[in-house]
């Protein structure tokens, strides 16, 4: 790895914690960001040949910090620069730099930095925008390529949704207990949307596939900061145990690959050895959430030696205690299908039939539904659910698969 | 005499690396490894699980304590390690919790997770004699 490579990502690594600290202390985001762009440029000249501070994120907090307020001082006055020479060795005086940056801030500096772009007001693509773009770094043209549109569109949207930001007034107060419990949650659910943003592009997109290990990324830095939140290891948890699959999600023509017909070798077993030592942490704590149960009905998957050995029985289960805890006609829809695995389709079907009108535009819907009728014997219905799938689906690869499953329905039975 | 190496790190980096970066660096640091290998002269060489995957035990007033999240100390210094075989990290808390309970003075165990990346049986001629 060559030292720019290595300054690069050591850089990304600390950005999270650097511009949440210059946030606080400028309380303006933009300020915030060129203080830090300054630093790094700093770093990018210094540290090749000085050699890599040990504390890079205090590194950049100071030096940023100092960029920072000759920035104002200079629009202020409009004065002219201090010499670099004048403050170039403050990059030695690193030492001490971690001990006179409050490091008591730095996971509220962190959180807060997370928490403004899960504003309320914005859309969750714009959430999921604003926060590669300030929480992790992604230039604007990364992110536009990822969301398939232009880069000036994507530039409109993310200055619109800092201005709705910055409008809405950010929390600069150190947050209360119950108010720390409120915002990590709402960030998780921003993480959580990151990933699902890579994992739904899955091979087609490999510029919002690299979402997932964005994700992973911060969920991991977030539970460095909280190491002791049950759900923030049952997220990490889910999006390890969901990633360790990439490999396996499609085949060589691109065309999805159901759990059931996945390679098995081809899952990422380090991904899902760090999940399950992740899960059993957090059932110690006997606090079971939403994001908990899911890794958990994941994690049966990935244990599972093959399709056929699946613990449905267990599943089941631990659908029963997700719609108690987070009733949603999504988590039903899986239930139905985990209890068909037990009972076969006519058990499957009888919980699709309350569901039916709250997800009759929901893609999966109508292809579990399919799926299901085909299994019964009954293509005639079937091959009708496969056509409104195919009229609700996402993508193209889920269109492909839609019609290899008429094609099985066609061989079965002529229509 | 054996002899244990301990790498320190920034965890944010290194498990950041792209999968041609780590595969490139592995295969540098295979290539290191190699002749000790060889020799018979090299033990088990793991990388340890990030530190969202560790819990600390520690010393409490009357039964040990059970923290999420590594050994944060400063005053105290790596002074041992175990590796063992479990099914759950319940069974390797209570393993930690009995050492700490018969180990005197302040002790804290950090409890990590490991890929194994070459076991073997170095040491027979060390426990022998």
């Amino acid at each position: 790895m060559t030292d720019i490579a290595w300054i690069e990502l050591a850089l990304t690594a600390a950005r999270p914690q650097a511009v949440g600290a210059l946030l606080r202390y400028f309380r303006d985001l933009d300020t915030a960001e060129e203080a830090f762009q300054e630093a790094c440029l700093r770093a990018i000249r210094t540290w090749p040949e000085k050699g890599p501070p040990r504390d890079p994120a205090a590194w950049l907090i100071f030096v940023g910090r100092n960029s920072g307020v000759d920035a104002i001082r200079k629009r202020a006055r409009n004065e002219p620069l201090p010499e670099e020479e004048a403050f170039s060795d403050l990059s030695d005086a690193e030492g001490d730099m971690a001990d006179r940056l409050d490091s008591s801030h730095y996971r509220d500096d962190i959180l807060r930095l997370m928490f403004i772009c899960c504003h309320p007001d914005l859309p969750n693509t714009q959430q999921i925008a604003l926060a590669l773009r300030i929480v992790s770094g992604l230039t604007v043209p990364q992110i536009a390529r990822a969301f398939l549109v232009g880069e000036s569109a994507m530039e409109q949207r993310i200055t619109r949704a800092k201005a709705r930001v910055a409008k809405a007034g950010i929390p600069f107060e150190t947050p209360g207990a119950a108010e720390r419990v409120e915002r990590l949650g709402v960030v998780s659910s921003m993480i959580y949307l990151v990933f699902n943003e890579g994992y739904s592009a899955g091979i087609v997109n490999p510029d919002s596939a690299a979402f997932c290990d964005e994700a992973i990324r911060l969920a991991r830095l977030l539970l460095r900061i909280f190491p002791g939140d049950p759900e923030l290891m049952g997220l990490l948890a889910l999006m390890l145990l969901q990633h360790s699959r990439a490999a396996a999600r499609f085949d060589a023509a691109g065309q999805i690959v159901l759990l059931e017909d996945q390679d098995r070798t081809r899952w990422d077993r380090k991904l899902i050895n760090e999940a399950l030592a992740l899960l059993d942490k957090a059932i110690r704590h006997r606090q079971p959430g939403p994001y908990q149960v899911q890794a958990a009905i994941t994690a049966l998957h990935a244990r599972a030696p093959s399709a056929q050995e699946t613990d449905w029985q267990e599943i089941v289960l631990l659908y029963d205690l997700l719609e108690r805890i987070q009733p949603s006609p999504v988590v039903s829809l899986n239930k139905a299908v985990a209890v068909s695995k037990l009972k076969g389709p006519d058990a499957g079907l009888e919980l699709l039939e309350p569901l039916a009108e709250r997800l009759q535009s929901y893609f999966y819907f109508h292809g579990v539904k399919g799926g299901l009728l085909m299994q019964a014997g009954r293509n005639r219905e079937a091959r009708d659910a496969f056509d409104r799938a195919i009229a609700l689906a996402n993508s193209p690869a889920e269109c492909a698969h839609i019609r290899q499953q008429i094609d099985k329905l066609s061989v079965a039975e002529p229509l | 005499m054996l002899y244990a190496i301990l790498c320190y790190a920034h965890e944010e980096t290194v498990f950041a690396w792209s999968k041609e970066e780590e595969e490139a660096v592995m295969g540098k640091l295979m290539e290191v490894q190699e002749p000790l290998m060889k020799a018979g002269k090299l033990g088990p060489v793991g990388r340890l699980m990030p530190t969202t995957a560790a819990t600390t035990v520690r010393k409490g007033k009357e039964e040990p304590l059970v923290l999420d999240g590594p050994f944060a100390e400063t005053k105290e210094v790596l002074l041992g390690f175990y590796t063992m075989e479990a099914d759950t990290l319940d069974e390797v808390v209570a393993f930690s919790k009995k050492l700490s309970e018969v180990n005197p003075g302040s002790s804290s165990y950090e409890i990590r997770p490991f890929y194994v990346f070459h076991p073997n049986e170095l040491g027979k001629r060390e426990t022998s004699t």
